[in-house]
């Protein structure tokens, strides 16, 4: 794993170097990622570029957040390595629908299997496009598969986690919400 | 332009559907699709039937889609045809992978049908 090939290039040259260079050496990389990752522009860019190129639609950031139905579907690809955390995606249920009738062109009434795996695949594309923003979380960071979670009046909670965004979007009509959260930082 | 056959493989059924119709936009016609939902049903299709052209994504549950092309190249299943990945992974690293696991392409999701043409379509009159 490229991971572990940081760390260990990280052991050789406190080796070398001595352990506090090594804590010096790894501190850096870790300020270096802290502030790429967390840059709330990426995330705004990779929402544009996915809703963009695979709905041909474009989204505007929203200030406040979207008033969101009491029914609701929401898709999680979690981050594993030298990022450990998640990409939430979370709509109402009439936004999920139509999202994935502008991927397939089909027309849906109900949340079926196709709109909660178009509503998976967007959250996972959301993430690899997040996490290619920065070089060194798109080769050293791996995305779980999507899990989509649907039903009514529910709430995420995360505790503490080490920076989050959370961001409320809309194209034409249709609201919803992206939440990156970084619960630990290698 | 005889029939393209072609494979898809991707856990997402929306997925390979937009790859379907983003391979129909980009002028392969006529064109039939054999769809498979994980790294081992692709194989078990290409044990069964000759294609022109696979597209594979890469994280998968069960055969992640690098093990998928390491298992056609293993048991010299569609000898010459060529594989495209298509994948939310973009790293040099992912992509350095997939070309040593025998991929002639790399598409990076999202895509749009222009890339797919760009991608593909040299590598299907190649064939």
């Amino acid at each position: 794993m490229l991971l572990n090939g940081v760390r260990t290039a990280a052991i050789v040259r406190g080796r070398v170097c001595g352990a506090d260079e090594m804590e010096r050496s790894m501190a850096v990389s870790l300020r270096e990622s802290v502030q790429l990752v967390s840059d709330p522009r990426n995330l705004d860019a990779s929402v544009e570029e996915v809703f963009r190129m695979m709905l041909g639609v474009n989204c505007q950031r929203e200030t406040g957040s979207v008033s969101m139905e009491p029914e609701s579907v929401t898709a999680v690809v979690g981050f594993g390595g030298l990022l450990s955390g998640a990409c939430v995606f979370r709509s109402g249920s009439v936004a999920a629908m139509k999202i994935a009738g502008n991927m397939t062109g089909m027309e849906f009434t109900e949340i079926d299997d196709i709109v909660k795996d178009g509503i998976g695949e967007i959250c996972n594309m959301l993430a690899g496009a997040w996490k290619g923003k920065v070089p060194e979380l798109a080769a050293n960071c791996g995305l779980s598969v999507p899990a989509v979670i649907t039903g009514r009046d529910y709430n995420l909670h995360v505790q503490a986690p080490e920076f989050q965004l959370h961001h409320s979007y809309r194209f034409e009509s249709i609201g919803f919400e992206v939440t990156i959260v970084c619960d630990g930082l290698q | 332009m005889s029939e393209i056959r072609t494979l898809i493989v991707d856990d997402s059924s929306v997925m390979r559907k937009i790859v379907e119709r983003a391979l129909r936009q980009a002028g392969l016609d006529p064109l039939v699709v054999h769809e498979a939902g994980s790294g081992t049903e692709g194989l078990d299709i290409l044990k069964a039937k000759d294609v022109d052209l696979i597209l594979s994504d890469i994280n998968m549950p069960s055969m992640d889609g690098l093990e998928f092309l390491r298992q056609i190249r293993a048991q010299n299943l569609a000898p010459g045809v060529p594989v495209v990945m298509i994948t939310t992974e973009s790293s040099e690293e992912h992509v350095k992978q997939a070309i040593q696991a025998g991929a002639q392409g790399y598409i990076r999701k999202p895509f749009t049908a222009e890339q797919v043409k760009e991608r593909v379509l040299p590598l299907v009159h190649a064939a």
